[in-house]
């Protein structure tokens, strides 16, 4: 590590690293903040769960969107995979099928910039606990 | 950069480090590695977390989950159930005492709710042993803009208009000593960290030194930057092995940074710090022993004047805070003073650290505004008293404060309320005491602790409390007169008087606030020879009543001392004159036969 040789150094290598622990604060303040799950069963997995994630987690950090995005277990939708479900703070959860990056993308560009609907949402066949 | 997607921060405080989160986090790593994760889940060691009861600490983040007494072999099933198939663990959530309800995340926790962390804003949520997350949290921003934008005077201005008064115990404004300092003309200063905790029962100190050590030493640039010093000392005793780890782990780093050295951040401010070891001595924590001590003397207290600010270490104008207040200074100046002084009372501003302890539910390190009720420190975020036995009395200040009743359980807490109601702020101890504490015995105890840390330089504190230590002892054996509870407060009296340094000043105070709030527990010990708490082993008596007992022999075979005798299937008896009184036959008798008068 070279030295911090000025305040500036020092602002720079601050906005660097802050991504590193910005998980965590969010984390704190999940009810705030947009979240996506992302299904990563095996099913989910083989069908590229795992680059899908990626790609949202790069894509939201490169555009300064504030989100959390975590993995889960099965979702039930087998044949749709890769899932996600996307809740934006005091809206009711939605879950998409088929997300792939290019999926993805358009969810980011209407949904979550623009709130509106796109193609591929999975009406949700069941109650979880936390309705009931 | 690895960007991770799951944080697991186990905590590294000494408290869970002592019940195996060393493991827990191996144990995290090699699960992880074992499913291909460790490149997107990252596990952090971080400083303690406060909820010390419920140890060792498990947070998930982000979906803020939040484990309690995580065992190492629980490591398997939390990676298999939450990480992997996004299931939380409910066995091991924290199960609220009061409700009997499953609390998955902090947020929904009493005793988080209450809390306002400023000093403790890092504890448990970054690495200590990292430099950078400390940088990703605002670190060295203060000192940064200190140094590169504005004068000593207008630093000092802030500190002062923020109202923080010293978290060590005796409340002296912080911005105020530090302007005395800077008026000394000196071609030396020091600064000084006071981090030798001797209180019994307290550990904040340890625990922002364990949890976020550059915090302190961001801090103590920013004041050697006001008074004129290039030179920082962190005096703390030699028995808190993991926080001088992490010190010198984050002294290292702050000098490969260029954070600490010559020519900071290229404003011509040189500034470095050193630590020298305590062996532990209460009185050290007296800023003029405590100098001394440094300086390889015996760590025995001089009269004030001269002021360290004047004359400190090795004669130079010395500015000595204690370790919390400095936590306090880099948020003050981020946030600005009068956001600090938007919070607590008129005279306290900010927070204050406690170490809850004793007979209550959730004991731990908790932070919490000035002008907090004793009641909502002691019910809403302790969870009130263990076992739902009641509230007796709760002991602030240490050793030097008081015993604080159920009368005062609605007082706000801040400085001056709590030397008004006869006892003290100290730095931040709290111990919860209930019905079955006896308070003779109480104030016994704390006299032991400063009968053995006098230094014994003055006659008042060497004697004094010697024998007032005699008289609790006379009293507690059952042998003690009417006349006892006079000299007790005559002497007491005294030794608060004419004793040369805070330590002796203070050190009746557990005996003058017991005897002005439980005279009656004083009266039974020395009138009617009876301890009403049942805990003075010489007051109390052992027998069987021959109704009841049933000759089992139980009794018979496990006194330790022989002092029961009788024949199978026929009422045994107890000689009082071998009984040592330890209960062994009340836990062993099942027909509740033995009594205790």
């Amino acid at each position: 590590m070279n030295k911090i040789k000025s305040l500036a150094d020092l602002k720079k290598l601050q906005s660097e690293v802050q991504s590193k622990i910005k998980l965590r604060e969010n984390g704190d303040n999940p009810e705030n903040l947009i979240q996506i799950k992302v299904s990563m069963a095996t099913c989910g997995i083989a069908s590229g769960a795992k680059d899908t994630m990626n790609y949202l987690i790069e894509e939201l950090d490169h555009q300064g969107i504030d989100a959390i995005i975590t993995q889960t277990g099965c979702m039930g939708y087998c044949y749709a995979e890769p899932t996600i479900i996307l809740t934006i703070p005091g809206q009711n959860p939605v879950v998409y099928g088929y997300v792939n990056k290019t999926k993805a993308l358009e969810i980011i560009e209407k949904h979550i910039k623009l709130n509106e609907m796109v193609d591929g949402i999975i009406p949700v066949a069941y109650s979880t606990i936390d309705n009931k | 950069m690895v960007e991770y997607n799951m944080h697991i921060l186990v905590c590294g405080g000494t408290g869970c480090k002592a019940s195996q989160s060393e493991l827990i986090k191996a144990n995290f790593t090699d699960k992880l590695n074992e499913y291909g994760l460790a490149d997107e889940i990252q596990v952090v060691s971080t400083g303690c977390f406060g909820f010390c009861e419920k140890g060792p600490i498990v947070k998930i983040l982000p979906d803020n989950t939040f484990y309690t007494q995580v065992t190492p072999e629980d490591v398997a099933e939390i990676v298999d159930e939450h990480i992997i198939k996004g299931r939380k663990v409910e066995r091991l959530l924290f199960i609220d005492p009061e409700t009997k309800e499953t609390v998955g995340d902090s947020k929904g926790m009493e005793f988080y709710k209450k809390q306002i962390r400023i000093a403790l804003r890092n504890c448990g949520f970054i690495n200590p042993e990292n430099i950078e997350e400390y940088i990703g949290r605002d670190g060295y921003a203060a000192l940064g803009t200190c140094i590169s934008e504005k004068t000593p005077d207008e630093v000092i201005k802030t500190v002062k208009d923020s109202g923080l008064r010293g978290r060590g115990g005796g409340g002296f404004p912080t911005g105020l000593k530090w302007e005395l300092t800077r008026k000394s003309v000196s071609d030396q200063k020091y600064v000084v960290c006071n981090a030798d905790e001797g209180d019994p029962g307290a550990f904040m100190d340890r625990s922002i030194l364990e949890g976020d050590p550059h915090s302190v030493l961001e801090a103590m640039a920013i004041c050697g930057y006001c008074i004129g010093a290039d030179k920082g000392l962190v005096y703390i005793r030699a028995e808190y092995p993991l926080a001088i780890e992490r010190l010198k782990i984050a002294i290292d780093q702050a000098r490969e940074y260029g954070l600490l050295g010559d020519d900071i951040l290229g404003t011509g401010f040189n500034f470095d710090v050193e630590i020298r070891y305590g062996a532990g001595a209460f009185v050290c924590g007296e800023e003029t022993a405590l100098i001394h001590s440094m300086e390889g003397k015996r760590g025995e207290p001089t009269v004030k004047p001269p002021f360290p600010a004047e004359k400190g270490y090795n004669g130079k104008p010395t500015n000595v805070n204690n370790v919390e207040t400095f936590a306090n200074i880099p948020v003050i100046i981020n946030k600005g003073a009068e956001w600090f002084a938007s919070i607590g009372t008129e005279k306290s501003k900010g927070t204050k650290v406690f170490a809850l302890a004793g007979k209550i539910n959730n004991v731990g390190l908790i932070e919490v505004p000035m002008g907090i009720t004793l009641r909502e420190i002691i019910y809403d975020i302790g969870g009130g008293i263990k076992d739902g036995r009641e509230f007796k009395a709760v002991q602030t200040g240490g050793p030097s404060g008081g015993c604080l009743t159920k009368s005062f359980l609605d007082t706000p807490i801040d400085y001056d309320n709590l030397v008004a109601a006869g006892s003290m702020m100290g730095s931040g101890g709290m111990i919860v005491l209930d019905d079955s504490d006896c308070m003779v015995a109480i104030a016994k105890f704390y006299l032991e602790f400063t009968l053995d840390e006098s230094c014994g330089k003055c006659t008042p504190c060497r004697i004094g409390n010697k024998r007032l230590h005699e008289i609790l002892e006379k009293i507690t054996n059952g042998n003690g007169e009417l006349e006892d509870l006079n000299r007790l407060r005559m002497l007491s009296n005294v030794i608060k008087d004419t004793s040369l340094c805070g330590l002796g000043q203070t050190s009746p105070n557990p005996v003058l606030s017991t005897l002005d709030n439980f005279y009656d527990e004083y009266l039974a010990h020395v009138t009617t020879h009876k301890c009403l708490a049942g805990q003075c082993k010489a007051l109390m008596h052992y027998s069987i009543d021959a109704e009841r007992c049933t000759g089992c022999t139980l009794c018979f075979r496990n006194c330790p001392v022989g002092a029961i005798s009788g024949e199978k299937r026929s009422p045994h008896y107890i000689d009082q004159s071998i009984c040592i009184k330890c209960g062994v036959c009340i836990g062993k008798c099942k027909f509740d036969a033995v009594l205790i008068a």
